[in-house]
């Protein structure tokens, strides 16, 4: 069986990407324009994950996965055309101006039914931003300790649950429109540490908030549901297969996992909260 | 002659039937009843029919009155806006205090107080020609910024004065109207029994001219109920940001109207009695 | 100086319009003084430069010996002395009669409104306002509001009294009640000018009668003289078109 199981696998596999990455006729028809796919990232697009608010570079974890997505379903990269949306824009009911979305859209039950997922492209710790003042003044990775921060995040992400079901802060956390403003928090010190996945707490502690600081990190597989992002899609998007058949193949390449190395190699390192 | 005979019949019943004129204004009526029915009618039908009746209704349906969202999120977000009267309640006050001294700062005519004029006008004209956001913004990131320590850099705190700084330059500015309002006579008469020019403000002028502008203020004081909610740009959680989180928990807007029927709730009942308050002022007056 | 007022050679103007061109009057105590003349000719202006609601440009207007007219003097003094009936009562909407009446003492001389209530209630009662001191002005008729007005000028104790046409804006039947308070204050031997176009009650009672004609005074006298015997041809015109 195994014998038989093994090459034939291989061969649906070799088929499927063949159909794929051959003449892309999985996506034929399903796309906004013929021969042409329209994928939507965010407006700033952050670092890592499309460099420079460039994302037509292919560089940054979510350009790089992007355009690997798209070869994967027969578009080369100058069949690639780049939108910019709102969280709102994404989830609004009606035509939607984009194939695909990917800005770190976190799967969750409750947005399935409203909007489709693709299958997860990266698995998400959560780690906390703050500043070197704040660990000065004795902050410590526990949970006890950080009971009782001032916290803050960005309204429009998986932070906020986390927050209430994990932390469980002992004052109310302030809510913030997007990454400037919790900065802008951080900075005028109304609150001590914001929640963010880690490649964006990384990068905001390293290069944005002056004196920023990394207290630790959620380890993704210690959570009982990791945050995991996917491609957001409009509900019923016949594309959807196709864009799952093509992580299905990132992934067990191998592929996948050699970009999340190249661009979001910095991850690890990063002490555990308990 | 019919006409005519009928005419002779209804005078001749005048006391216990109706007049000719009556008569003619209950058809009138009659007539305007039925138009205006045929059309609430006709009106409503176009709207609960046609409208689901749009390709995309049914999307639209899930994403804006889902009534399972709906009920999952009104418990959070009636409690949120507890967090929009509570603003509200102790900014009220701040502003209606501000803007009556501004308009008296306005209304200095000694020299010595010119000053206290300029800066009055300033004022005014500043605080009215900015956005509410930009202003909540730059203070409320702003001025924490310059290193206050807790809790002297709260949102609350900074995100209030923005808000008093805003609204009382419009009530100033309505005050202000107001006093204009009351008729030179009035200052003529106090003047003329020896009363000083304060006394004159305080116990001639401002209580007519108050009274003269509280419809106008209801209104402002609506306007700030709405406006509190842009306090959320700088970190407090209240309804509408509560909204915001809901929405982006469950990936629907439905969380947006439960909060908009909140507000409705509230700011409708005092948009009708202020509307009553300046309709009987306007009878008064005539 | 015998006179308790008198103005010398008063001049108002507003903007281009000359409206007193130099005026002279002398009012003794005791003695009521009407000026009459139309529309326009200057009674009310002149009224108002008397206690100093309107700053005159030129002249002098002595009190008791002393200039008030001098300019940059605090004008208050002078209108606590001098008080005002207008022709539109002008009474403060917002209060009762009584608050109307008691506002300027409490304020001006400090005095509680338990130590004023005794005389203010004598005065209403005095006019026939008795049981109308706790209404507002708009439950008044206008001939009670413009007693109400008169009661709130002699509050204040003033050495004189200027009216200022305070019976164009009531309804005939209106006018006698208010005429009669101005009897009972002549009786009582009140300083009084009166701007008015009540001719048969300025011959009645005024010590003397000035015609106005364009900011100035053409003729002056007893009303008996100056009624029956006008020198000036205007004086004339003006009496036989109202009189």
């Amino acid at each position: 069986m195994k014998l038989i199981a093994g090459p034939a696998l291989a061969l649906l596999f070799s088929t499927t990407s063949v159909l794929a990455a051959g003449d892309g006729t999985c996506a034929k028809g399903k796309t906004l324009t013929e021969g042409n796919l329209t994928i939507a990232t965010g407006n700033p697009a952050y670092y890592p994950w499309v460099m420079n608010d460039a994302p037509e570079s292919g560089e940054g974890f979510e350009a790089a996965v992007a355009y690997a997505i798209a070869e994967k379903m027969g578009f080369g990269q100058d069949n690639v055309t780049w939108v910019r949306t709102s969280f709102d824009e994404a989830i609004q009911p009606g035509a939607k101006n984009f194939d695909f979305n990917m800005q770190q859209y976190s799967i969750t039950p409750e947005r399935e039914e409203m909007v489709d997922f693709s299958l997860p492209y990266y698995t998400s710790a959560m780690a906390v931003l703050t500043t070197q003042n704040v660990v000065d003044a004795g902050a410590e990775a526990t949970l006890d300790g950080l009971k009782d921060l001032k916290w803050g995040a960005v309204a429009t992400t998986t932070a906020i649950p986390m927050l209430k079901d994990v932390i469980q802060p002992s004052s109310e956390p302030l809510l913030y429109n997007d990454n400037a403003d919790v900065n802008a928090a951080i900075m005028a010190g109304q609150i001590d540490a914001a929640i963010y996945d880690l490649p964006t707490a990384l990068y905001l502690s390293a290069v944005v908030v002056e004196n920023g600081a990394l207290l630790g990190q959620f380890p993704a597989g210690q959570s009982e549901s990791p945050d995991q992002f996917g491609v957001l899609m409009e509900d019923g998007n016949a594309l959807k297969e196709c864009v799952n058949a093509a992580i299905t193949e990132l992934t067990e390449s191998g592929e996948l996992a050699a970009i999340e190395t190249q661009w979001l190699s910095e991850a690890t390192g990063v002490p555990v909260i308990e | 002659m019919e006409e005519t005979s009928l005419q002779k019949d209804s005078v001749e019943h005048s006391a216990a039937t109706p007049t000719r004129r009556e008569v003619y204004e209950a058809e009138v009526r009659r007539r305007s009843n039925r138009i205006a029915l045929i059309s609430v009618v006709s009106v409503t039908l176009a709207i609960f029919v046609l409208v689901p009746l749009a390709p995309g209704w049914e999307a639209v349906q899930r994403s804006f009155f889902n009534g399972r969202v709906f009920a999952e999120t009104f418990p959070g977000l009636l409690e949120a806006f507890l967090m929009n009267v509570m603003i509200f309640a102790w900014s009220a006050p701040l502003i209606a205090i501000t803007g009556l001294v501004i308009a008296l700062c306005r209304d200095t005519r000694a020299p010595a107080l010119f000053p206290l004029r300029l800066f009055g006008i300033a004022y005014t004209d500043i605080f009215r020609g900015l956005p509410v956001v930009l202003v909540i913004y730059i203070i409320g990131f702003g001025v924490p910024g310059l290193g206050l320590p807790r809790p002297w850099n709260s949102p609350y705190i900074w995100g209030t004065l923005a808000l008093v700084l805003v609204y009382s330059a419009y009530v100033a500015e309505v005050i202000r109207s107001g006093i204009d309002s009351i008729h030179q006579s009035q200052r003529s008469a106090a003047a003329s029994l020896g009363l000083s020019d304060q006394d004159t403000m305080r116990y001639v002028v401002l209580p007519q001219a108050i009274r003269n502008v509280v419809p106008a203020n209801m209104n402002l004081f609506i306007a700030l109920q709405k406006d509190v909610a842009l306090l959320s740009f700088i970190g407090p959680v209240e309804i509408f940001r509560q909204a915001g989180v809901y929405k982006s928990l469950y990936a629907n807007f439905t969380p947006y109207v439960g909060a908009a029927l909140i507000f409705l709730a509230l700011t409708i009942p005092a948009t009708r009695y202020a509307d009553y308050l300046m309709n009987k002022q306007n009878r008064a007056r005539t | 100086m015998t006179a308790k007022l008198s103005l010398r050679m008063v001049r108002k103007r507003f903007d281009d319009h000359e409206v007193c061109k130099g005026i002279d009057l002398d009012v003794a105590e005791g003695e009521m003084v009407c000026l009459i003349g139309a529309s326009g000719s200057g009674k009310s202006t002149l009224l108002r430069c008397m206690n100093l609601l309107e700053p005159i440009d030129d002249g002098e207007i002595w009190l008791d010996g002393k200039d008030i007219s001098e300019p940059g003097l605090d004008p208050q003094p002078v209108r606590q002395q001098i008080g005002i009936v207008f022709q539109s009562y002008n009474l403060f909407p917002h209060m009762t009669a009584a608050e109307n009446v008691m506002l300027a003492p409490r304020r001006v001389h400090g005095l509680s409104r338990e130590d004023l209530r005794p005389k203010v209630t004598q005065l209403f009662t005095r006019f026939g306002l008795g049981d109308r001191m706790e209404h507002y002005p708009d439950q008044l008729s206008g001939g009670q509001q413009q007693r109400v007005a008169i009661i709130r000028a002699l509050a204040m104790e003033p050495q004189i009294m200027l009216f200022d046409e305070i019976t164009s804006a009531l309804d005939p039947e209106l006018v006698g009640e208010v005429l009669d308070v101005l009897r009972d204050l002549r009786k009582q031997g009140m300083t009084m000018v009166l701007a008015t176009h009540e001719m048969g009650f300025a011959r009645e009672l005024a010590n003397k009668v000035c015609f106005l004609d364009a900011g100035r005074i053409l003729e002056q006298g007893p009303p008996e003289v100056l009624f029956s015997q006008p020198r000036e041809p205007r004086t004339k015109a003006f009496l036989s078109r109202v009189l």
